[in-house]
């Protein structure tokens, strides 16, 4: 008796997904890695309240050095380093995704938009990002924040816009790029509207290069993000931030607990090192052209 | 080249003019707030009108905007809405320190990222390369302040070794204040150099694959010759690009530098100022940073001129 219409499977399909991915795996090892370090770091994120031992506010043993019990340590407040680390990863993920989805959105509509209308349009935008990538990251961040007040929301906002301005100049290089193909003015020969011709062909065909930023990106954000914290401009307390970590109590403390400042630093350098890979190995598999600097 | 280089002047005049713009109207975003905070923490006038009218934040935008880009064309940039001091005094003040970090950074990125990436290029796919690499993915991971950390706790733990606690004027002791300066600026400049490693080697292999080079390796030329005198100079006209980035980028990292080392530079007085929504010397620090980097990207854009000749846009 025949197996019914859909019930079959192209043979070894599932060796070949799995086989696949091993040999990308093998091609890119170190995007094999940093895709591993990323999908440990969301692990953390979601699960940490299975994860962590304790809560990242309780407070247990003062100054104690890593060991079986505590595997970090404890802090001056007798709150337990990994369970402080991994709540962070939650706080660093959060940011990251958000700050990037929202950047990538405004990038997107901005260099899309710039490449698509051109002309005068396309100048004064130009212009503007040129002026606004004249500023250092930092400072800008800094300054959007003296604005905006602390909190998680804000942060998010600011690294948004801080983003946003470097990737829509790599995105309209691509729509540009994309914009030359045949497909494009045949779409504007059949009398396909503008809204249809951007969302339709070009939105597709640059989603490689947008892809690969947002990885990237997602590096460059927790960067920053620690950065503000550890300036005392980023997530507030008692939120465990990695970088909010390295400030304060752990430098106070550095001489005397190390692991206060280390373990929290390896942290954010594992986390940036991770999406570095992955967003590199994505580059070189999706949009060979952004390549420049591996 | 005259023609070019009033083409480049012209072209970041307007770049300039819309950087003032955004640094003017970022602070203004939310108005009212630090007269708030002054008048609840200080009482420094009647009410809050008053005390607005006094600031002169009553006027219109627009007028606010023309009366202070004049102010910053005859080298006023305001005072301190909290001490009052001119922001110029203390920008003249800090300034040289900050730059002093920036430019021994800069010229520690450029020392250790191309060499390396020459050699990493050159060595493609050994071990020379494999560590080459590898170390610039740290330096790329690693944040700055960490890095300030782990080399001011290091020594400490190892040798009872910690950098001084205060900072030495040039007056003092000459010596000392450049000593003063390596070690921040060491660690300013490794992350840049990462970048710069990474993009001299992409950019080598890139040339190095070109017919004339393949021509100068039939030829004979002894490889120090085909490298150094005839790919270099044309791999590094993308790598004299990402030095302007690199100046904003350090500019920013000086900010987290002098905070870890206790450095009164412009970065200390930036994060004191936006503790306090001091919003004259946040505007007058951002446009002297601002007008550093456009001179910096035109210098720069004057410098590819140099590197190639055909160059001209």
């Amino acid at each position: 008796m025949l197996p019914a219409p859909g019930a079959l499977t192209r043979a070894g399909a599932g060796v070949g997904r799995l086989g696949s991915i091993w040999r990308m795996a093998r091609a890119k090892p170190l995007g094999a890695i940093g895709a591993a370090i990323v999908v440990g770091l969301l692990v953390m994120a979601l699960g940490a309240d299975w994860i962590a031992p304790y809560q990242y506010d309780e407070s247990i043993a003062r100054m104690k050095a890593p060991s079986h019990q505590f595997w970090l340590g404890t802090d001056n407040l007798g709150r337990d380093i990994w369970s402080r680390v991994v709540y962070g990863a939650r706080i660093s993920v959060t940011v990251g995704f958000a700050t990037v989805a929202l950047a990538t959105l405004m990038a997107a509509a901005v260099g899309i938009s710039s490449a698509y209308l051109g002309g005068a349009y396309d100048i004064v935008v130009q212009r503007i990002v040129d002026a606004w990538q004249s500023f250092p990251g930092l400072v800008i961040i800094l300054s959007l924040m003296a604005v905006l007040g602390p909190g998680l929301l804000n942060l998010i906002v600011a690294l948004s816009i801080l983003g946003a301005a470097g990737a829509s100049r790599v995105i309209r290089g691509a729509a540009l790029s994309v914009m030359q193909h045949p497909y494009i003015e045949a779409a504007r020969a059949m009398g396909a509207g503008h809204l249809r011709i951007v969302l339709r062909y070009i939105v597709p065909n640059v989603m490689a290069t947008v892809i690969v930023l947002a990885t990237i990106g997602l590096g460059s954000v927790i960067l920053v993000e620690s950065a503000l914290s550890f300036l005392g401009f980023g997530v507030p307390p008692p939120y465990p931030s990695w970088g909010g970590m390295v400030a304060g109590s752990g430098r106070t403390f550095m001489y005397h607990a190390p692991w206060m400042v280390l373990c929290p630093g390896a942290a954010i350098s594992l986390a940036v090192f991770g999406f570095n890979m992955l967003g590199d190995a994505l580059r070189d598999l999706l949009d060979p052209r952004l390549r420049g600097g591996s | 080249m005259r023609l070019y280089v009033l083409r480049r002047l012209l072209v970041a005049l307007p770049s300039l003019l819309i950087a003032t713009f955004i640094v003017f109207a970022l602070p203004r975003l939310l108005p009212g707030d630090v007269v708030q905070m002054m008048l609840e923490e200080k009482a420094y006038g009647k009410d809050l009108d008053d005390l607005r009218a006094k600031l002169g934040l009553d006027r219109p935008l627009a007028v606010q905007y023309g009366v202070w880009l004049g102010e910053v064309a005859r080298g006023r940039l305001g005072e301190s809405l909290w001490t009052r001091q001119p922001v110029v005094t203390e920008l003249i003040r800090r300034l040289p320190i900050t730059l002093m970090l920036g430019t021994i950074a800069l010229a520690v990125s450029i020392v250790i990222g191309v060499p390396i990436g020459v050699l990493s290029a050159v060595r493609q796919d050994g071990a020379a390369d494999f560590v080459a690499r590898s170390g610039a993915i740290l330096g790329l991971s690693i944040p700055p302040f960490m890095l300030a950390i782990v080399a001011i706790l290091l020594p400490a733990i190892w040798w009872g070794w910690t950098p001084l606690v205060s900072f030495t004027e040039w007056s003092k002791d000459p010596i000392t204040y450049v000593v003063q300066f390596l070690l921040p600026s060491f660690i300013l400049g490794v992350a840049s150099a990462a970048g710069i490693m990474r993009l001299t080697r992409a950019q080598l292999l890139e040339v190095l694959r070109h017919d004339y080079v393949r021509t100068a390796w039939a030829k004979g030329l002894r490889e120090r010759v085909v490298v150094l005198k005839h790919s270099l100079k044309n791999a590094l006209i993308p790598v004299v690009t990402v030095l302007g980035l690199q100046v904003a980028q350090i500019a920013g990292g000086s900010v987290v530098i002098e905070t870890v080392f206790s450095i009164p530079g412009t970065g200390q007085f930036l994060v004191d100022a936006i503790s306090q929504r001091d919003y004259p010397v946040i505007q007058g620090i951002n446009l002297v940073i601002v007008a550093t980097i456009v001179a910096c990207n035109l210098a720069v854009d004057l410098l590819y001129a140099v590197l190639d000749p055909r160059i001209r846009y």
